[in-house]
């Protein structure tokens, strides 16, 4: 199966087009979208079994030679994000069946969510810096729908804002490209890595490295350039908040994580540096978010920002400890922000009001909901054996390594603040007498909400509690970028 | 040449960043129209503007164009008429719902609701 790596592209794109013909049948819509996640997800398992047996997999479109052609690469680092998105927007899908409302699966919810599945995969899955830019702007189009569908007076309000922003760091993409293409004299990635290696990375190419992490700063929202988030996700449905919460940033944490240990790797004093004192800010803005509000989704997005902050910080080290524990991190930080968000949506249908201090007593009529939370909770936070654990001890276990001692004790330090930010949304909304009374909700599509939340929820637990088991495979994605002549002699074989 | 180009990617940039600042969204989105202009002649000139022969192979050709940075632009400026027109089909909207076109309005949180 040669083409085995663009099934998690082509698949999605494939059914986002037959959907465009069903626009008013709504349970067509639904059908197709879960067989067509259905059969990415196989596609991409299949993927992480291959990578692990037979190594990097590549095909060069229409077989022109690696540093001439697009080449699409597949190690296991892009494996299991292609794969952890999948699963992702599987459950979320499931969960907006109950959620979004009609009116906005009739106008092309559906495709624009496969649509966006198909630039990120495409962007985890490409080994070409400019096919990267265009799989981005597949992914930001799809979201442009995604964020204004629905046309409420805040959404538009807020797209607007949104789409500017992405428009002027498309262009500063754009431009960053053409700087290296006139530097370098080539797209390919692996090529790219090479070439500057052969001139050992004189200062323009420090310049670009800057540039690139402004670009995808902006995306991946790091400290100084994460101010259009916050507002920017609030607008649209819980749904597509979740979405975009678990998987837009992390696209442009995934681009900064590849080119900062692909690329700028010979003055790592200068770049990694600043890329370290960035993220150590991130986290401290997060932190200082994240318990300013009393908007239970304020919090969980402010949580976002500190958890960019924590794996550019793993990237950062350089170490296979450090960058271990930057993708285990990543993905599960993936996993518990599509479990939080979902649960919060729940959260917020129950009560009718997303203010923490009109909530309370919600224990006593909704117990699943407050333990699942609590799971959920905890797991963001790093209780050991939850997920967030083994990612933060790996990442501060690099920290020390690399002597940076103050860096880990931040790390250290945010958790305390996540788990009291997320354990006070417990406290306001689960225990205490109740404020308002209940709005009158349907039992049912709660439990149809609670199904795909309890799945995600049980998902993170099943990757923490088997991080034995899934070692391996991130010791696999952490040794690819440790040592990027792995990537390059699988790209650039002859 | 390049050095004519390199001015001219100055001054669009220039238009560019101040229209952005300017508080009309029409006058902003004009100015992400500017931006990306100017993005596109600087893929163009980065690739370098010498070749006297169109990049097709023929025998006894050495100075060619470099087609790369053609191929570059070419989807560059497809995607950003696509993003403009969206942008512009969206600023409709706002001014439909929010009966202004002033940025300094468009501040604010769930309060404004």
């Amino acid at each position: 199966m040669i083409n085995l790596l663009l099934f998690p592209i082509i698949i999605p794109f494939f059914f986002a087009m037959i959907l465009l013909f069903f626009k008013e049948q709504v349970i067509v819509q639904r059908v197709l979208t879960l067989i067509g996640l259905a059969l990415s997800l196989v596609a991409s398992l299949w993927l992480i079994a291959t990578v692990k047996t037979e190594g990097i997999q590549t095909v060069t479109l229409g077989s022109w030679p690696a540093p001439f052609g697009i080449t699409m690469v597949s190690d296991m680092f892009s494996a299991l994000l292609v794969t952890t998105t999948i699963s992702i927007t599987f459950f979320v899908v499931l969960y907006s069946f109950s959620s979004i409302g009609v009116e906005r699966e009739r106008f092309f919810y559906y495709p624009a969510i496969l649509f966006m599945i198909t630039g990120i995969n495409g962007a985890f899955t490409t080994g070409d810096i400019f096919n990267m830019f265009v799989f981005f702007e597949v992914l930001l189009i799809a979201s442009y729908l995604l964020i204004v569908l629905g046309g409420e007076k805040r959404q538009l309000r807020e797209s607007i804002k949104y789409i500017l922003i992405n428009v002027i760091s498309s262009a500063i993409f754009v431009i960053t490209v053409a700087y290296l293409y006139s530097i370098i004299g080539t797209l390919n990635m692996a090529d790219i890595s090479v070439k500057i290696a052969e001139i050992n990375q004189p200062g323009i190419i420090s310049v670009i490295a800057i540039l690139f992490l402004i670009v995808f700063g902006i995306k991946g929202a790091i400290f100084p350039l994460y101010f259009w988030l916050p507002n920017s996700y609030a607008a649209p449905p819980i749904p597509v908040l979740a979405l975009f919460g678990a998987l837009l940033t992390k696209v442009g944490v995934y681009a900064i994580t590849r080119t900062y240990t692909l690329f700028f790797v010979h003055d790592i004093g200068f770049t990694h540096q600043f890329l370290m004192i960035l993220s150590l800010l991130t986290i401290i803005a997060g932190c200082i978010g994240a318990l300013a509000y009393f908007d239970v989704k304020q919090i969980i997005i402010y949580n976002i920002i500190i958890a960019v902050g924590v794996i550019l910080f793993g990237v950062a080290q350089m170490n296979t400890a450090g960058l271990e524990g930057a993708i285990f991190y990543l993905i599960h930080d993936m996993l518990i922000k599509g479990a939080l968000f979902v649960l919060i949506g729940i959260i917020i249908y129950v009560t009718g009001t997303s203010n923490l201090r009109e909530m309370g007593g919600l224990i006593k009529t909704h117990a699943t909901l407050g333990w699942m939370y609590l799971i959920a909770a905890f797991g963001l936070a790093g209780i050991p054996p939850l997920s967030g654990f083994i990612g933060k001890v790996l990442i501060t276990k690099g920290a020390f390594e690399a002597d940076h001692i103050i860096g880990s004790i931040i790390i250290l330090a945010s958790s305390l603040v996540v788990l009291l930010s997320v354990i006070r949304i417990f406290i306001y909304a689960f225990w205490g007498p109740q404020k308002n009374e209940l709005p009158a909700r349907d039992k049912g599509v709660y439990r149809q909400m609670m199904v795909p939340a309890i799945m995600l929820v049980v998902v993170t637990v099943a990757y923490g509690v088997g991080a034995e088991w899934l070692m391996p495979y991130m010791t696999d994605a952490a040794d690819v970028l440790a040592d990027p002549s792995i990537y390059i002699n699988a790209v650039l074989k002859e | 040449m390049e050095f004519i180009l390199s001015i001219l990617i100055g001054i669009l940039f220039t238009a560019a960043f101040y229209l952005i600042l300017s508080r009309s969204l029409l006058k902003v989105i004009l100015g992400t129209g500017l931006l990306s202009h100017g993005a596109h002649l600087l893929i163009l000139t980065m690739g370098g503007l010498g070749g006297l022969a169109p990049p097709v192979l023929i025998d006894g050709v050495t100075d060619f164009a470099d087609p790369l940075p053609q191929a570059l632009i070419l989807t560059a400026i497809v995607i950003s008429f696509g993003v403009t027109a969206v942008m512009l089909v969206m600023a409709y909207r706002m001014y439909a719902v929010h009966q202004t076109d002033n940025m300094n309005e468009l501040r604010g949180n769930d309060e404004h609701d």
